[in-house]
């Protein structure tokens, strides 16, 4: 893999931001678009434009086919069973929301627990919090260890025979923690719970099988992963959808319907009302042939050891805590350059043509772990090197050199 | 790095190194905490106000530098003022964030801020405290909580 031959294929990478070249180093916020992608939302426009499952003339076979084919293409990347199992969603949040809303709910009673840990984004904490008080369940946390990580021990002893539901990050866009999902499943299952997964942050780099991984729901958003905003898709496994509730109702996922009931659509149509995204699923779609043309056993490797010569790089310098494990970690590294606050430090950075992350990333909870108010994050992709990480140094020297 | 300069003046570091009327107050009448949800930046403003005149003004919060030397530097200014003052003040300040040519007169300390304007994603540090002047005053005696938007 050759991340410079791969950023020649990005369009927005190849400017300038105040005087130097643009170094991109915000992926875990979103990614940038190949060309490849952004031709494939213009073919649809330009070509294929219509609405889906509709119309009998041939544009509307041409989108049907290219929205239901991108439908196949999420199936296979994540190895689910079947298409029934993949619901397109605006996003991850969406997605999230949909299983607290439309599963949670019906499932829950009084006294049940939910099981999430404090490094979880907003999208798969307050869901829960909302499903919780409306039920009148229990929301527990599993603890973290110093380091950030979670360990088995703490799940065995925080899910229990009354947790329905344990829902979890594969990987923390804040720690870079990479979950142990597989292991944390078998403890779920055993005890009687689902297991639902925020996969915003592994689905772009990482190999996801949900089948192996034997996980109920899967959640992810596609402009993270070379995709268009506004389009992502929830995995669930297909007995699961099947108790689960609509959770809007409107045209496209009705079934029959009269006066005063109705009946839905099969699998995973009956999830799915009003005119869908379907150009942002065609993107998704091609953002996955790009992915996985590349391969993502070798993005995962490039990000691993391109995190490790950051890692290494960021130590040296003086004052620069780093926070999450130290080891067996994702393609990011969040930071603070001593008492500089992050705003600042990503507003030298921005001077210097280099895109960071700086606030609390939607982990206020983790933010009062962490004990701070908020960070700064180099978070990296497939078309990152070596020469970005050298730049991002020099830029926090200098930085650090100006608020002496 | 003149961009840079001109944002980070010497003066604005100066208050955020030092900052004046970092505290609280027992008898502040008006308590006014507020926060910008983007990024975490958080503001408490205590003003003593008696007889139309702003006699005390604290704050205490987390936040960057120019979010920080801002609050320094409004709660200086706005010590014996009337109200009415205080809220022309802050008229003032939303004018120089826009980038208009505003004088301080006395207060020229606040004029550093003008270069704040050329990095559209900071003014909302910037006018936080101001903000929260603006809200205690309007609102009267007691405690208010806000949101930046």
């Amino acid at each position: 893999m050759d991340p410079i031959a791969l950023k020649a294929e990005f369009p927005i990478l190849h400017q300038e931001i105040n005087g130097h070249p643009l170094v991109y180093l915000d992926n875990a916020a979103t990614t940038q678009k190949p060309r490849v992608v952004l031709d494939a939302i213009r073919k649809y426009y330009e070509w294929d434009n219509a609405n889906v499952h509709r119309g009998v003339h041939t544009l509307g076979s041409r989108a049907t086919d290219a929205y239901e084919g991108a439908r196949e293409k999420v199936a296979r990347f994540l190895n689910a069973a079947s298409t029934r199992e993949i619901i397109f969603t605006r996003g991850t949040t969406t997605a999230l929301n949909m299983v607290a809303s439309g599963y949670a709910r019906s499932v829950l009673r009084e006294g049940d627990e939910i099981v999430i840990t404090p490094m979880e984004h907003h999208s798969n904490l307050i869901p829960w919090q909302q499903a919780a008080k409306a039920t009148g369940s229990t929301l527990k946390y599993i603890p973290l260890q110093p380091d950030g990580t979670v360990s088995l021990e703490d799940v065995e002893k925080t899910v229990t025979e009354q947790t329905k539901i344990v829902s979890i990050t594969y990987v923390s866009n804040v720690l870079g923690t990479v979950n142990p999902i597989a292991e944390i499943a078998k403890i779920a299952h055993r005890k009687g719970a689902v297991l639902v997964v925020d996969g915003a942050q592994s689905t772009p780099h990482l190999k996801v099988d949900v089948r192996a991984l034997d996980v109920d729901f899967y959640a992810f958003s596609g402009h993270k992963m070379c995709g268009p905003t506004g389009i992502g898709a929830l995995y669930g496994k297909s007995q699961l959808l099947e108790r689960m509730e609509p959770v809007e109702y409107g045209g496209e996922m009705i079934d029959f319907v009269e006066l005063y009931d109705s009946t839905w659509k099969d699998l995973p149509w009956k999830f799915e009302g009003g005119t869908p995204i379907i150009a942002g699923a065609v993107g998704l779609g091609a953002a996955i042939d790009f992915l996985e043309q590349i391969g993502l056993q070798q993005i995962d490797a490039h990000e691993k050891k391109l995190t490790r010569y950051a890692m290494e790089r960021l130590s040296a310098i003086d004052d620069l805590k780093i926070y999450g494990p130290r080891e067996e970690r994702a393609g990011l590294v969040t930071f603070n350059l001593g008492d500089v606050h992050p705003h600042d430090v990503a507003t030298v950075l921005d001077t210097y043509g280099i895109a960071v992350r700086a606030g609390h990333h939607c982990c206020q909870p983790l933010m009062r772990w962490l004990e701070v108010s908020a960070t700064a994050r180099a978070s990296f992709y497939l078309y990152n090197t070596e020469q970005d990480v050298d730049r991002l140094v020099d830029a926090l020297v200098k930085t650090k050199e100006f608020f002496g | 790095m003149s961009h840079l300069d001109d944002l980070y003046r010497r003066v604005i570091m100066d208050h955020y190194k030092t900052p004046r009327n970092r505290g609280t107050m027992d008898d502040g009448s008006v308590t006014v905490n507020l926060n910008n949800p983007t990024c975490g930046d958080r503001i408490s403003l205590q003003l003593q106000i008696e007889d139309g005149i702003v006699k005390n003004a604290k704050f205490s919060g987390e936040g960057c530098s120019i979010s920080m030397s801002s609050a320094s530097m409004m709660t200086d200014a706005v010590k014996g003022k009337t109200t009415e003052e205080a809220l022309s003040m802050a008229e003032k300040f939303s004018s120089l964030m826009k980038g208009e040519d505003v004088n301080f007169d006395e207060y020229e300390d606040i004029e550093a801020l003008s270069g704040v304007n050329k990095f559209p994603a900071r003014i909302k540090c910037a006018t936080l405290a101001w903000n929260a002047l603006r809200k205690g005053v309007e609102n009267g005696q007691g405690q208010h909580e806000g949101i930046e938007q």
